[in-house]
């Protein structure tokens, strides 16, 4: 418990980005997340916590639809970006992803150039009128994501080849190159090393300046690094919600209590 | 005669079996410690006659027949096959059998019936020999059996030894068969190229294999170049392939991305009944429907479409090819990890996005050796090409024209009487050896293809 | 990250204005259209097999029946000789019953011609098979010949100008006046399936090819199944891992693909010519077949090994077995399922082989079906190939029908693998 530097951060008071209420997930027969409600802010970096399979992932999954893509997953529940119903049958899933960014757990660069890469979602949303206001993009987006003094001079080799570090930050450039206003990141360092999930952590402090982040993890400790309101989720529920200095120093839930002092995980 | 031989072969074994086991067992009645369970003295015993006796039946059956007709051509009056080629002499020994087998079409001269009577002996007397051997064998193979039962005989090792030899002997087949196919593959075609000069083959542009009709003939008015076959068989195959690969692909895509379970599970089976319809059925098809259709076609429009053309073969050729082609697409679409078609869906791609933009590119060699594998196939198709191509060799890369392949050579050379000296005969060896090294060019480049792509996302 | 503050982020982008809306219509169109596009690519290939079916049936369902004439026939001394009746004017006897049969009829060869060639030896061995029906009646029911068959199927067009018909006016006239009679009828033609081949193809049958597939089978099974079964389990479970059986194992994937003409090419060299095998003979066909088809069981039977969980050969290994009773006591039991499954679609694909069987002389013309594997005959694939390649018009029926029932052979091979499949499939 000592390393953990508690974010000597209060949340300002923002204004909401995400609310959920009710939200219930069935993966075919099994209730994976119970009757979930949570605020998300905005320009605030909210961390999951949780032990294995306790639906922090799949919550996740829900910001962005990305239930939709598998077959028997069924959502339940109301979830509204800036006041819209995100699961209204208006909404259309391409376009949300847009606006609902997200990084995974294995770093998953296509295998095109670092350019491409980074230049696929601008090109597929035609956000750019030229060639030259592409290149901005890709520039900016690999400067933010600290890649660019790295990949700048060989920006078409292939994404597949950097390492796993420079791998994920090329997935968070391609992120957040379509300006995103919510960037979802689903354990980002849990396949890097100590010093390439350092650097990641820093990058998202940074890129808490512009975006909602919102980040699923399996450490404790990067919670406290990282995030300034913390979710605790355990076996479909969410237990506790709240300004992370609160949760890891005086959490309210005995199981989130026993989590943290490492007794349940 | 044979089926006795057997019979003998199998009572003997059994025989073994029993002598060993009871032998052993008394051994353990009289008290002695026994290595193996009497059980294997027994299997080994029967196993110990089966293997060799069984071996010996087939060689002979295999041989004796060369055997006997040697001697009986060996044995006919001097002088009577002087001057002779080889098809002559295998005419009148094909007459001296049919003769012995009791079958006289009008009144032979008398020295083949004087042959055919000393082949009906020689065959009782290699009948009779046979079953004596294989009498005889067996009843040494069980004397040195009953030998080796004794406490220490480690029946049970020596017995899953042979059983693991004819395993191994099992696994040899593959190369045998391989062995085999080179092996008359490049005899045959070393002949033929005694008659032909392999660079008139390999580069001549005209194909006209003339049965030779007077022995000092030979080839010299045929004309042996592979080149317009090879055309043929090439055109044929850009058009199937044509026809088959965007169809085959946008299936697979069409399945993989946006068919519903229900659909696909209705879809693919339905799809692999066309790869299992036999290729005489196709090439029936190819006549019977596809070429009139084409031809009424040609009339309507007054294109110059052949009777024969390449474009009716192709057609049903790429309609074969179709599941093939899709079900290799299917497989590389999936094989794709599900990290990658996130990664575009979470950027906010569309499905069909995601499919040309990202899976399709990152399977591509998967897809690439599925068609390579196409394409082998559709150059060693055969009934298909046999019943509705032509025959006729012509320099032309004209769809509509009316070309001949490699395989449709092959067979209308080798159906109806062979005998393997006309080099009509031999070169279809030949082309055979040329088919054979293209398509296994190709297939072991197309797996090579394949499992490379494999490795990258396993 | 001093990046961040010498590089403001893009602009921040509207999502709801016109421009971008127009194109994400714009590109869900797009999916549309690759949707319609590859649901098109995929009724083509369905349309084609039903174009394939579909043009089986309706030619071939025909054949399945065949035209008969019931006739009355008297055994008058004055055609037939008591004392020979083997050789007696069968002929004659039947064209005087044809002229008696249809009024006004006076050219005798002619009448006599809408009865099939088979039918005097129909006639024939009646008699010899009961000589005291010298001087009676008996009532005889005889296939027409293939003409007046397509006549009464529809086949032949009354409006074609006569110089153009098969059937001349005088001859459908004096067919119309067997019709009025009722003495016409269309039974199921029993002869597809239990006469041999015939130059005529009213009394064409497949009789001979069904055996000689089958022989062929049955020897192509014997010889693959135990070299292919032992092959497998050598090279899965007892195989040491060096370059010989990387070898092997190539070789097998390479021999799977090897053209089918290429073993026809084989068996000729080898089994023909050194061995001095016989043509057309079922045994050589089902050798031919056999090294086709062992690939495909080796194939099918290693993945059946494969998928028998290791725990399984531990417990055995851990009570004292040896290394073979592990295999063949537990392990090969319970591949059995999957390595029958993939013995009969490897014998499914054997059925439909064509080439090799060609090239080994299956393609015969033998009028009697053969009574062991070393007879000459034919074989379901190269009967189709015949009766295709055979010029009149009732084979053209005939072969689409000997079609239909290959199909069914293979249909019902492959239902009994799926059954199987779904009977025994485990998971472990």
């Amino acid at each position: 418990m000592n390393d953990m530097r508690i974010v000597e951060r209060t949340v300002d008071s923002h204004q909401t980005k995400i609310t959920a209420r009710g939200v219930q997930v069935y993966y075919g027969e099994k209730h994976a997340l119970k009757d979930v409600d949570v605020d998300i802010l905005d320009k605030t970096v909210t961390a999951f916590i949780g032990p294995s399979g306790c639906g922090k992932s799949t919550f996740l999954r829900c910001l962005n639809r990305m239930n939709d893509t598998v077959a028997i997953a069924r959502v339940q529940g109301d979830i509204r970006l800036d006041g819209d119903d995100i699961y209204d049958k208006r909404v259309d899933p391409v376009q949300l992803r847009a606006k609902v960014g997200m990084v995974f757990q294995k770093p998953n660069p296509f295998p095109k150039s670092i350019y491409d890469n980074v230049a696929y979602g601008p090109r597929i949303h035609g956000l750019t009128a030229n060639k030259a206001e592409l290149d901005a993009i890709v520039e900016t987006s690999l400067r933010k994501a600290a890649l660019w003094n790295e990949v700048k001079d060989r920006l078409a080799e292939s994404g597949t080849g950097l390492s796993g570090g420079q791998q994920q930050r090329l997935c968070i450039a391609r992120a957040i190159a379509t300006s995103p206003e919510v960037l979802l990141m689903d354990e980002p360092c849990s396949a890097l090393d100590p010093i390439a999930t350092a650097q990641v952590e820093e990058l998202i402090d940074e890129l808490r300046s512009q975006f909602s982040v919102v980040i699923v993890t399996h450490s404790m400790q990067q919670a406290a690094r990282v995030s300034q309101r913390t979710a605790f989720f355990h076996l479909g529920n969410l237990v506790e919600y709240g300004e992370t200095g609160q949760i890891f120093t005086n959490p309210k839930d005995p199981r989130t209590e026993s989590y943290i002092t490492g007794r349940i995980g | 005669m044979t089926l006795i031989a057997f019979l003998l072969l199998f009572a003997a074994a059994i025989l073994g079996y029993v002598l060993n086991r009871s032998a052993a067992r008394s051994l353990r009645a009289g008290g002695a410690q026994l290595h193996s369970l009497s059980t294997f003295h027994g299997g080994f015993a029967a196993l110990l006659v089966l293997v060799p006796t069984f071996l010996f039946i087939i060689l002979w059956l295999l041989f004796h027949a060369s055997v006997l007709d040697r001697l009986t051509m060996g044995g006919l009056p001097a002088g009577t096959l002087d001057g002779l080629d080889s098809g002559a002499t295998q005419l009148i020994l094909a007459e001296i059998k049919s003769i012995a087998g009791g079958r006289i079409f009008g009144s032979p001269e008398p020295w083949k019936i004087e042959a055919a009577e000393r082949l009906a002996g020689y065959r009782a007397m290699s009948a009779n020999l046979m079953l004596g051997l294989t009498a005889l064998l067996a009843l040494g193979l069980l004397v040195i059996a009953r030998r080796t039962v004794s406490p220490e005989f480690r029946a049970r090792q020596r017995a899953e030894g042979i059983i693991k030899g004819l395993m191994i002997f099992c696994s040899s087949v593959a190369i045998f068969t391989t062995i085999g196919i080179i092996a008359s593959l490049v005899f045959e075609t070393v002949r033929f190229f005694q008659m032909v000069p392999w660079h008139e083959f390999l580069f001549g542009t005209t194909w006209e294999p003339q049965m030779p009709i007077r022995a000092d003939q030979i080839a010299a008015e045929g004309a042996f170049g592979w080149l317009p076959v090879f055309l043929g068989t090439l055109v044929i195959t850009v058009v199937a392939l044509f026809f088959a690969v965007p169809i085959g692909l946008l299936s697979a895509i069409y399945l993989n991305e946006f068919a519903s379970p229900r659909f696909r599970k209705f879809a693919k089976p339905v799809l692999e009944v066309l790869a299992g319809v036999p290729t005489v059925v196709y090439g029936f098809f190819a006549v019977l429907t596809i070429a009139p259709a084409l031809r009424t076609f040609g009339e309507m429009t007054g294109l110059p479409i052949a009777p024969n053309t390449a474009m009716a073969a192709g057609l049903v050729m790429g309609v074969m090819l179709i599941p093939f082609i899709s079900s290799f697409a299917d497989d590389a679409l999936s094989a794709v990890p599900r990290a990658l078609r996130d990664g575009a869906l979470a950027l906010g791609a569309t499905r069909a996005e995601t499919v040309l933009n990202v899976l399709f590119p990152a399977a591509i060699p998967g897809i690439v050796g599925g068609v390579l594998l196409a394409v082998s196939r559709a150059i060693g198709e055969t009934m298909i090409v046999v019943m509705a191509a032509g025959l006729m060799a012509k320099m032309t890369i004209n769809p509509l024209d009316s070309v001949t392949t490699v395989t449709v050579q092959i067979v209308t050379l080798l159906i109806g009487d062979t005998s393997f000296d006309s080099p009509k005969t031999l070169a279809a060896f030949a082309l055979g050896f040329m088919l054979f090294i293209v398509t296994l060019g190709i297939n072991v480049l197309a797996l090579r293809i394949v499992h490379k792509y494999r490795e990258i996302y396993d | 990250m001093t990046d961040m503050t010498s590089h403001p982020g893009p602009k921040s982008i509207d999502w709801t204005s016109d421009e971008i809306g127009a194109r994400v219509r714009k590109r869900k169109a797009a999916e549309n259209r690759l949707r319609y596009i590859g649901l098109g690519a995929i009724g083509i290939a369905f349309a084609m097999l039903a174009l394939l079916i579909s043009s089986l049936v309706s030619t071939g369902w025909q054949a399945f029946r065949q035209t008969h004439v019931t006739i009355q026939v008297t055994y008058t001394p004055e055609f037939i000789n008591p004392d020979n009746l083997q050789r007696s004017n069968y002929r004659g006897l039947l064209e005087a019953t044809m002229l008696d049969l249809i009024p006004g009829a006076t050219n005798g060869r002619s009448v006599a011609a809408i009865l099939s060639n088979g039918a005097q030896f129909t006639a024939r061995d009646r008699i010899i098979a009961d000589p005291a029906l010298m001087g009676q009646t008996v009532t005889l029911r005889v296939p027409t010949s293939d003409p007046y068959d397509q006549l009464a199927k529809g086949l032949i067009d009354r409006d074609t100008p006569e110089a153009n018909r098969r059937l001349k006016n005088d001859e459908i006239a004096a067919f119309d006046a067997l019709l009025s009679q009722g003495v016409v009828s269309k039974p199921f033609n029993w002869a597809l399936l239990g006469n041999a081949d015939s130059r005529f193809p009213e009394q064409a049958g497949l009789k001979g090819a069904l055996w000689g597939s089958f022989y062929a089978l049955l020897t192509c099974f014997l010889l693959a199944f135990p070299i292919g079964i032992g092959a497998a389990i050598y090279l899965e479970e007892f195989a040491p891992k060096n370059k010989m059986s990387d070898f092997i194992e190539v070789n097998i994937n390479n021999l799977a693909a090897v053209p089918s003409v290429v073993f026809g090419l084989l068996a000729l060299a080898v089994f023909l010519g050194w061995f001095g095998m016989g043509r057309s003979i079922p045994f050589v066909g089902g050798m031919t077949l056999a090294l086709m088809t062992l690939p495909t069981i080796i194939i099918a039977t290693r993945a059946a090994l494969k998928a028998v969980p290791p725990s399984i050969r531990e417990a055995a290994l851990g009570v004292g077995a040896s290394k073979q009773q592990v295999v063949f006591h537990h392990v090969l039991p319970l591949a059995m399922p999957g390595i029958l499954t993939g013995t009969i679609i490897g014998l499914a694909q054997a059925l439909g082989e064509t080439a090799p069987l060609l090239l080994i002389g299956m393609n015969a013309f033998v009028t009697a079906a053969p009574a062991t594997p070393f007879d000459p005959s034919t074989a379901l694939p190269t009967q189709i190939f015949i009766w295709a390649d055979s010029p009149e018009r009732g084979f053209v029926s005939r072969t689409s029908a000997a079609i239909l029932v290959l199909l069914g052979f293979l249909v019902m091979m492959n239902a009994v693998a799926i059954y199987l499949r779904n009977r025994f499939e485990r998971r472990w």
